[in-house]
């Protein structure tokens, strides 16, 4: 099956390494036979309804963030419309504060979001930088662990109510605070964990890839065949030690 | 010197020997470490004493070898002191200042993000600012947070200071602006620019208006010729640079070196575009401390390269090519040097995660290996990270079956060397806490000589 993912400013959101996660998606989907056709949708460009299965966003420096806000704003409509037809998202970083409904700088600088998660970010006074690992269950009763590396200054706080990607076993995760990382609407999954996210954490590679490929076809997510995943199980377990020796929150 | 500053020297090089007595490293910061701890303002005073004053090199990549390149160009006449182990904060800068106590003009390497205290305290005779790159998020921050420090640093300079610029980055070339008497060095030969602009160049957008910039040649990342068409920012006028540069793959480079003073060839012992930008910057920095045309030609093509940074090392009868990398833009162009020297049947990586080599290790992600795994028959993967490093090749289309993973260094080394022919050579890239262990290894089995006790 061709599973067609757009993008999102490729050209200017790509700091932590957000290509590998594209690398992984393609390779784990032509493993199980499928096609991946991966568009860049840039400054100016229209995100064309129905055209996507999958959408990628990445993260930024503050500068290109500043560029690229005013521009997500004018898809604003697009993206909504994309998550409501059962589209699946990966945010990370920059890419999930925007998805959010903005970022509030500690200079007065307020980039506007475009509101599909229920979150605000503001900017805080200590970056919060270093290896995580999350306690995850986006579906019931499989609980699986997500390890990866964060570095914000921004301070996200989930509306009461809003389900998070995953609980806190070490690291900051979206305030430093509450315990929560990252946040989940549906198909749509946004997060600061980076590292790059997807190649040592491949279930969240796939479980995207099967609501992608849901999408596609009209029907309901099917699980996809495992792969052997050797490195990739010894790279999480490295990672995820990592996030356990360095200990709890803040 | 003050009667406190003497008796801090002291024990700081009492320090300095016992470490070295303790065969617990070169010892090369921790009399400084000590004289940081018990007086920062000593540095001032140190820096104060040197009868011909300091000279300063900053960059993200390159900055040991431009400063290496420096001394050899003034050589043995001139006493230095000069932090040549590439301890490059404050305290190693202390300790190059102690021990040196003869000395007469320092050269000092600092580290991009210690520039604007360092430059604060050394008041230096001449600045030296190479290129910036991502690097080491985790530890520097973003690219924007260390310009700004640069930004500062350059304001807060005294007049007297000679500011060397690369002009060839947007963002480094545009700190000469306004400054009276500042040099701007560069390359010029579009014959060796890159197709597109790479995935890892940082400086795609014009600094003034945010405007993509139109590159009639990118040399190195986002280096080069670079011009907005919205604006109109472009690269300054160059008043040293390069021209007719001819590469030899892994061996060697020749350039035309031109300068307000004549024009002379040269040529490098050590390959690599990037390594004719460090030989400009040292060109430029030495003509700006009056160093003659000649001097600066002899000196320039006397050099050999500091360890890691291009050393070859006889083993039994084959040899080992040690190239450091440590973000995507060097890394790449140790990449590209490779490939036009023949890539190699066996490549050793090493991938740590110490602080000294970034935490976050999602930079190798950023890194066009392809051309070389495309190539390679065997890839060992080793240190830390070495999974992480493994994933990174396979999914960088190395079949599975190539690759093998030995976290430890010194076996990783052993299995590297038995699987290179004789009369072969294994190439080696570690990350900075890998290269120095793997130096450790070399100079334990009598290949090489520990750095503090290398040739002047």
């Amino acid at each position: 099956m061709r599973i067609r993912v757009g993008h999102l400013y490729p050209d200017y959101l790509n700091i932590y390494a957000d290509r590998g996660n594209i690398a992984v998606f393609e390779r784990r989907a032509s493993l199980r036979g499928h096609e991946l056709a991966v568009e860049a949708v840039g400054l100016g460009e229209k995100l064309r309804p129905g055209a996507q299965d999958l959408l990628y966003i990445g993260g930024g420096q503050d500068r290109e963030q500043a560029l690229v806000a005013a521009d997500l704003q004018a898809k604003s409509d697009a993206v909504h419309a994309a998550v409501a037809d059962g589209v699946a998202v990966l945010a990370v970083c920059g890419g999930y504060q925007l998805l959010g409904r903005g970022y509030h700088d500690l200079r007065g600088v307020d980039l506007p979001g475009v509101g599909l998660f229920p979150h605000e970010t503001v900017a805080g006074d200590r970056r919060m930088i270093g290896d995580v690992v999350l306690d995850c269950e986006l579906e019931p009763g499989e609980r699986r662990t997500l390890a990866g590396f964060e570095n914000h200054a921004g301070r996200t706080q989930l509306d009461p109510g809003a389900e998070p990607l995953g609980r806190v076993i070490a690291g900051f995760g979206n305030d430093g605070e509450s315990g929560y990382e990252g946040c989940r609407v549906g198909r749509a999954i946004g997060t600061y964990l980076h590292g790059p996210l997807l190649p040592r954490n491949p279930w969240l590679a796939d479980w995207l890839l099967a609501q992608a490929l849901a999408h596609a076809s009209g029907d309901e997510p099917q699980e996809l065949e495992p792969l052997p995943d050797r490195l990739e199980t010894e790279a999480h377990a490295v990672s995820a030690q990592r996030a356990r020796d360095r200990g709890g929150r803040l | 010197m003050s009667a406190r500053l003497a008796i801090e020297s002291t024990a700081a090089r009492l320090a300095a020997r016992l470490s070295r007595l303790a065969r617990t490293g070169g010892g090369t910061t921790i009399p400084g470490k000590l004289l940081w701890k018990l007086d920062p303002g000593a540095i001032d005073a140190l820096a104060a004493r040197l009868p011909l004053g300091a000279v300063v090199v900053s960059a993200t990549n390159g900055k040991t070898t431009t400063t290496a390149m420096v001394a050899e160009i003034l050589g043995p006449g001139t006493r230095l002191a000069w932090n040549r182990s590439g301890a490059n904060l404050l305290s190693g800068i202390a300790s190059a200042l102690l021990t040196a106590d003869d000395a007469e003009l320092g050269l000092l390497e600092v580290d991009e993000a210690a520039l604007p205290e360092a430059a604060r305290r050394l008041r230096p005779r001449a600045l030296l600012l190479g290129n910036l790159f991502r690097d080491q998020l985790d530890r520097y921050g973003e690219l924007e947070h260390v310009a700004e420090g640069w930004r500062q640093a350059v304001r807060a300079l005294p007049h007297s200071t000679t500011l060397v610029v690369n002009g060839d980055d947007p963002q480094v070339g545009s700190l000469a602006a306004g400054r009276e008497g500042a040099i701007a060095y560069g390359l010029h030969d579009p014959r060796h620019a890159r197709h597109a602009l790479q995935h890892a160049a940082d400086s795609r957008y014009c600094i003034v208006c945010g405007h993509p910039y139109e590159f009639a040649a990118a040399y190195v990342g986002h280096l080069g010729d670079y011009r907005c068409p919205a604006c109109g920012h472009a690269r300054p006028e160059l008043q040293i640079f390069a021209r007719e540069i001819e590469l030899h793959g892994l061996e060697s480079a020749a350039f035309k070196l031109v300068t307000p003073a004549g024009s002379v060839p040269i040529r490098l012992r050590l390959p690599g575009l990037y390594n004719v930008y460090n030989a400009v910057g040292a060109a430029a920095l030495a003509q700006a401390l009056g160093v003659e045309l000649d001097r600066i030609k002899d000196g320039l093509e006397r050099f050999d390269p500091a360890f890691g940074r291009f050393e070859r090392i006889a083993s039994d009868d084959k040899s080992i090519l040690i190239l450091l990398i440590k973000n995507p833009a060097g890394a790449n162009e140790v990449v590209r040097t490779l490939e036009d020297g023949g890539a190699p049947a066996v490549l050793l990586l090493a991938l740590n995660d110490a602080i000294a080599d970034g935490k976050d290790v999602s930079w190798i992600w950023d890194v066009d290996f392809e051309p070389l795994l495309a190539t390679t028959e065997r890839v060992i993967a080793s240190g830390d990270r070495a999974a992480e490093l493994g994933l990174r090749c396979t999914y960088g289309g190395l079949d599975e079956s190539a690759l093998e993973l030995e976290p430890d260094l010194e076996r990783a080394l052993d299995r590297g060397l038995e699987l290179t022919p004789p009369g072969g050579e294994l190439v080696v890239l570690p990350t900075y806490t890998a290269m120095l262990a793997l130096q450790r290894i070399v100079t334990e089995r009598g290949l090489t000589r520990p750095y503090w006790e290398a040739k002047v």
